[in-house]
C-alpha cells in the first residue's frame, strides 16, 4: 500500500532537508529575501522545515532602494507573520553617490546588489546564505551545484566547487569562506506558481494584473512607480492593464500587458506564453553568458 | 497520440491548459518524479536526445528557439537543422570549447511525470560526474551509436550504473536513422550488450532503438521501425517503478538532523524518513544508543499527520524522555540497522590528491560525521574491462575496494538495501574538499564479532614474572645514524643487567613480516604500524622491545606511543646530521640514491620529521655508539 508522493512533495522535503542540515552545521546562517516570488516560497519552506520553531536565521535583504512599493510593504509583512528578524541592508557608498538604473546602467547592479551582498554578509559576518537560485532559470546555472563555494573574497569559481552525491551535502570551510545554498535548485518556474497556488502563500500584488500607469522605454514596457521616474518632456504614463513575471528593481523589470487576476490564470497565461522567464530583466541580455560572468564576480 | 508532432509536443493536456486551467493544475500536481541520468559521449548524441526531450515536451520558449536557430546557423554541427545540442550546453568556457565539464540538471515534464535529467558528459572526469549524477538517479538511460555498438565506454557506463545500485536500465540504441532503421543490426547490439549485462550482474534491462535526431521512438512509436514493439522512451519513464515507491516497503530508517526545542514543552527529532513508514504508536529504537520508545506525534505546519512514508521531510515526537541528537537513526524498534566501525567498502576517488592509506578524513553518512582512516586497497577496478588490478592507493577517478575503519561505531546498512545509510563521502581534513564517495557493502564484524580474548595470565603477570616494566625503546633517526648499532649496545647492556629484551631491526623485518612493503609514504605508515603491534604484543609478553626503524613521520611514532600504556613508549632520537650519515654512508645507500638508483630515500627526496620532545636524545657526533647506549641506560634505570 504505497503512497507515491508527488513531485512537489518531493521537492519540498528535499528543500527541507537542505534547510536543517545547513542549521545544523552552519556557524551563523541567513536567508537572502528578495521578496519576489522564489523569496516568498523559500520563506514558506524555512517555516515548514523548524515548526514549532520559527526559522532559525535571520531574514536579509539587500536592497537598491529601488524596488516596487508594493515589494517594501510585504517585505515587513512577511517577516512578521513568520516571527523572524529582518535585515536590511543597503550599500552606503551607492547610497551617496546616488547610483540610479536611469544614469548608471549597470553599475547599478553591480554596486548595489554584487557589492551590497558582499558588504552585508562581511558585515553581518554570516557563513552560510540561502538563496532562492533554480537550475532551470538560465543555462548556466543547470550545473550550479546546490550548496555553492565561495572564497574569502566572496569569488565563485567553477573550477573549484565540490560533487554532491546523494542527499549528502559537505559544508566544511575554512575561517572567512562561506557558502551560497540553493535549497530550491530543482523547482522550475511551473512548480513554483503551483505551490504558491496549493499553499496560499502570499506573494506581491504585482504577479496579478491590474491597471497601472506605464511608459516604453526600449521596448520594455516600465512601470511608473513613484515620483523619481524619469518622464521625457510631455510623456505622459499610460494606464495599461499588466503584471510582472519576475520582480527586481521597477525601472529595470519589464512588465507584461495581462488580464490575468488569479493564480491559476497567471499560471495559465505562463504556461501558453512563449518567452522565458528572464527576457523581462534587462540584466540578462547583454550576452549570452552575461549570468555566468556576474556569479563569478559575486552577483547571487 | 496522433495529435502529437514535435511543435506541439506530447501534452495531451495541452488544450487543458486553455480550457480548463483548473483541471490540468489538478493534474500536474499530481505527478510523480523521476530522475534519470543520460549516459554517453558527445558523438553518442546524448546532448540532441536531452535538447529533443526538453524541446518535445514544450520546455524550449521561443526566445530561446530564436536563439537555438541562430546559435545552429553559427556554431551547429547539423548544417541548417536545428542542434538539439547547443540547449544543453551551458558554461562559457565549455560552449567555446565545444564540450562539456561537469554534471548539469535538465526538466522537463510529460502528463504522468515531472522528470530530473542527469546529464553527465564524458571525458577524463567522467568517472566523477557520472557517480555524482547517478546518485540521485531511480534510471540511467545508457546510449549507443547504432553505428559504433557496444564500446568501451558502454561498459563503463554500465558499470558505473550498476555500482550506483540504479536498477532500471534503459539501453537506447541511437541514430537508427543512420543505419536505415536495420532491425539486425539493432539485435547484434543488444545481443552483445546482453552478454556484456549479464557478466557484471545486470540482470534486467530495456532496450529500444532510437533516433534523438529525428525523433523515432522518442515520444511516440516510430512508424520507420515496425518491427520494434516496445514501448518509446518517454512512455517507458512515464510508466517505471519508483525507487521512492520501493522504500517504503523497508523498516523505518530516519537519520535526526535537527533537534526541534523551541521550549521546555516541545522536544521533536527532524529528519528526513530514508525507508519506511511511521505512524503515532509505532514503536521505536534510538541508534546506536538503542534506547526505545513510541512514536506520539508527527508534527508539520500543516497540522500533525497520520502517517509519513519514505521521503518525507518531518518532525517526530517520542513517549519517553530518552537521548537522541543529531547523527542517531530512528528505526523500527523489531528490525534495527547495524552499528560497526569496520566495514568493506568500494570507493570512488574524486580528488587530484591520491588517498593516503592510513591517513584520517571526515567521513559523512546521512547525519553523521566521524574520523575514517581507508586502509591500501584490496584492488581497484578498471571500469573499462572490469579486471581487479593491484593497487597501493587510489588516484583521481579510480574505483577501488578497501576496509575503512572509523573512529566511533556508525549506524549504517548495506548501500545495496538503503542509499541513505549506506552511501557516505570522505572529506579532508585540511582543505575540506570532498575527495571521494563511497558505497558500505558489509560490516567486518570484527568490532563486534573479535572480542578481546582474556587470558588469566594477563601482561602484569608476564612483566612480574621478569620482574621488569615493560617497555618500547623507540630508535628513530636517519639511514646511518648509528640506530641499529647503539640499539645493539643497549640490549647488550640490558642482558648484562638479567633484563627480557627483544630487538626489532628495520632490515631484519623488512625481510620477513613486512617484505610486501616498499618505501612509498603508505608503505612506510604500514611499515610502522605493523611494527608498533608487533612490539606491543611483546610488551604485553612482559618484554623490553627495542625497536631501530627511521620511522621518518611523527604522526606515525605518536600513533605508536598512543597504543601503548603511559611511559611505557620511550622515544630515543638518534641525532645525526644528514652531512654525517652520509659521509659514514655505511651500506652504500646514500651514494646509490644521489645517483637517483634509490627512491623515495629519506633525506634525499623524502623528508625526515625530527622528533619534537624525544624522551632521550643522544648526539652521534659527540658520543660513540658505547657512550650513547650508557646514557641510553642511565636515563632508563631505574628499569623495574
Amino acid at each position: 500500500m504505497t503512497k507515491t508522493l508527488t513531485h512537489l512533495a518531493r521537492l519540498e522535503a528535499e528543500a527541507i532537508h537542505i534547510m536543517r542540515e545547513v542549521v545544523a552545521e552552519a556557524d551563523k546562517p541567513v536567508m537572502l529575501y528578495s521578496v519576489g516570488k522564489d523569496s516568498a516560497v523559500m520563506l514558506h519552506l524555512a517555516r515548514k522545515a523548524f515548526y514549532p520553531s520559527p526559522p532559525p536565521f535571520p531574514l536579509l535583504h539587500v536592497d537598491t532602494t529601488w524596488k516596487f512599493q508594493a515589494m517594501y510593504a510585504l517585505r515587513e509583512k512577511a517577516a512578521r507573520d513568520a516571527g523572524m528578524e529582518l535585515l536590511v541592508h543597503q550599500n552606503p557608498e551607492a547610497l551617496a553617490r546616488g547610483i540610479n538604473p536611469f544614469d548608471h546602467g549597470s553599475l547599478h547592479t553591480d554596486m548595489w546588489k554584487t557589492e551590497g551582498l558582499k558588504q552585508a554578509l562581511d558585515e553581518y559576518g554570516f557563513d552560510v546564505a540561502f538563496g532562492g537560485a533554480r537550475r532551470d532559470e538560465e543555462k548556466s546555472r543547470a550545473k550550479e551545484r546546490i550548496f555553492s563555494f565561495r572564497t574569502a573574497t566572496h569569488i565563485w569559481d567553477p573550477k573549484n566547487q565540490r560533487p554532491e552525491l546523494w542527499s549528502l551535502y559537505n559544508a566544511r570551510k575554512a575561517k572567512a569562506e562561506s557558502i551560497r545554498v540553493f535549497p530550491i535548485s530543482n523547482w522550475t518556474e511551473l512548480d513554483i506558481w503551483q505551490y504558491i497556488h496549493l499553499e496560499n502563500i502570499e506573494i506581491v500584488p504585482l504577479y496579478f494584473s491590474a491597471p497601472r500607469p506605464t511608459v516604453t522605454r526600449d521596448g520594455m514596457l516600465l512601470m511608473v512607480d513613484d515620483e523619481r521616474f524619469p518622464l521625457k518632456d510631455g510623456e505622459v504614463p499610460v494606464e495599461r492593464s499588466i503584471r510582472f513575471r519576475t520582480l527586481g528593481c521597477y525601472p529595470l523589470t519589464g512588465a507584461v500587458e495581462s488580464m490575468a487576476s488569479t493564480l491559476p490564470e497567471v499560471i495559465q497565461e505562463m504556461l501558453l506564453t512563449t518567452t522565458s522567464e528572464r527576457q523581462g530583466r534587462a540584466i540578462d541580455h547583454d550576452q549570452a553568458a552575461s549570468m555566468e560572468k556576474k556569479k563569478q564576480e559575486g552577483y547571487f | 497520440m496522433s495529435d502529437a508532432s514535435p511543435h506541439n509536443g506530447i501534452y495531451k493536456t495541452d488544450k487543458l491548459i486553455a480550457s480548463d486551467i483548473d483541471a490540468y493544475l489538478n493534474i500536474h500536481q499530481h505527478k510523480s518524479l523521476l530522475r534519470f541520468i543520460t549516459c554517453g559521449s558527445v558523438d553518442d548524441g546524448k546532448s540532441t536526445l536531452i535538447g529533443r526531450l526538453l524541446y518535445d515536451s514544450k520546455m524550449i520558449f521561443e526566445d530561446q528557439l530564436a536563439t537555438l536557430e541562430s546559435d545552429s546557423k553559427r556554431m551547429g554541427t547539423q548544417g541548417q537543422e536545428i542542434d538539439f545540442a547547443l540547449l544543453v550546453d551551458g558554461l562559457a568556457a565549455e560552449r567555446e570549447q565545444g564540450i562539456t565539464i561537469d554534471v548539469a540538471y535538465r526538466f522537463f515534464a510529460t502528463e504522468k511525470r515531472k522528470f530530473i535529467v542527469a546529464d553527465c558528459p564524458g571525458h577524463e572526469q567522467y568517472t566523477r560526474n557520472m557517480v555524482t549524477g547517478a546518485s540521485t538517479a531511480d534510471l540511467a538511460v545508457i546510449l549507443i551509436d547504432a553505428r559504433k555498438g557496444v564500446l568501451v565506454q558502454t561498459r563503463r557506463h554500465s558499470y558505473l550504473a550498476q555500482l550506483l545500485g540504479i536498477k532500471n536500465i534503459v539501453l537506447a540504441v541511437n541514430k537508427m536513422d543512420l543505419i536505415a532503421y536495420d532491425q539486425a543490426k539493432y539485435d547484434a547490439i543488444v545481443a552483445e550488450y546482453t552478454a556484456f549485462a549479464n557478466s557484471i550482474g545486470i540482470s534486467d534491462f530495456t532496450a529500444m532503438p532510437i533516433s534523438g535526431f529525428k525523433g523515432d521512438n522518442i515520444t511516440e512509436r516510430s512508424v520507420h521501425m515496425p518491427w520494434y514493439s516496445g514501448p518509446s522512451l518517454i512512455a517507458h519513464l512515464e510508466t517505471v517503478a519508483l525507487d521512492n515507491d520501493a522504500d517504503q516497503a523497508k523498516p523505518l530508517r530516519m537519520p535526526v538532523q535537527w533537534v526541534n526545542r523551541p521550549n521546555l514543552d516541545f522536544r521533536g527529532f527532524s529528519g528526513q524518513i530514508a525507508t519506511g513508514i511511521v505512524r503515532p504508536g509505532d514503536a521505536i529504537r534510538v541508534l546506536p544508543s538503542g534506547k526505545t520508545s513510541t512514536i506520539t506525534k508527527i508534527v508539520t505546519l500543516d497540522g500533525e499527520l497520520s502517517e509519513a512514508v519514505a521521503g518525507q521531510s518531518v518532525t517526530l515526537c517520542f513517549a519517553d524522555e530518552i537521548d537522541c541528537s543529531r547523527g542517531d537513526v530512528i528505526a523500527a524498534a523489531d528490525s534495527p540497522p547495524e552499528v560497526s566501525d569496520q566495514f568493506e567498502s568500494t570507493i570512488v576517488w574524486m580528488a587530484d590528491e591520491a588517498l593516503v592509506p592510513g591517513r584520517a578524513y571526515w567521513l559523512k553518512l546521512g547525519t553523521q560525521t566521524v574520523s575514517a582512516t581507508v586502509q591500501s586497497p584490496k584492488y581497484t577496478i578498471n571500469v573499462n574491462n572490469m579486471e581487479h588490478m593491484a593497487a597501493k592507493t587510489l588516484e583521481l577517478n579510480a574505483i577501488g575496494v578497501a576496509e575503512i575503519l572509523t573512529d566511533k561505531a556508525i549506524v549504517f546498512e548495506p548501500y545495496a538495501n538503503n542509499h541513505v545509510l549506506g552511501g557516505y563521502i570522505l572529506i579532508d581534513k585540511i582543505t575540506n574538499a570532498t575527495v571521494a564517495a563511497g558505497m558500505l557493502h558489509f560490516s567486518l564484524r570484527r568490532a563486534q564479532n573479535v572480542h578481546w580474548q582474556a587470558t588469566d595470565v594477563g601482561r602484569e603477570a608476564h612483566a612480574a614474572l621478569k620482574n621488569q616494566k615493560p617497555k618500547i625503546l623507540w630508535f628513530t633517526g636517519l639511514s646511518g645514524s648509528g640506530k641499529s648499532t647503539i640499539a645493539n649496545e643497549v640490549e647488550k647492556t640490558l642482558n648484562l643487567l638479567n633484563r627480557h629484551t627483544f630487538l626489532l631491526d628495520g632490515d631484519n623485518i623488512r625481510h620477513g613480516l613486512n617484505k610486501d612493503l616498499g618505501f612509498t609514504e603508505t608503505d612506510r605508515i604500514e611499515n610502522i604500524r605493523r611494527v608498533g603491534e608487533v612490539a606491543k604484543l611483546m610488551a604485553d609478553a612482559g618484554l623490553i622491545v627495542l625497536t631501530a626503524f627511521i620511522s621518518p613521520f611523527r604522526a606515525e611514532r605518536d600513533m605508536v606511543r598512543a597504543m601503548m600504556p603511559e611511559g611505557e613508549f620511550v622515544e630515543i632520537f638518534v641525532d645525526t646530521p644528514i652531512e654525517i650519515a652520509e659521509a659514514r654512508d655505511v651500506k652504500g645507500l646514500y651514494k646509490k640514491a644521489r645517483a637517483g638508483q634509490l627512491k623515495n630515500f629519506t633525506g634525499i627526496d623524502s623528508p625526515y620529521e625530527p622528533p619534537e620532545n624525544p624522551d632521550i636524545r643522544v648526539n652521534t657526533v659527540e658520543m660513540s655508539p658505547v657512550e650513547a647506549a650508557e646514557h641510553i641506560v642511565r636515563q632508563l634505570m631505574p628499569l623495574k
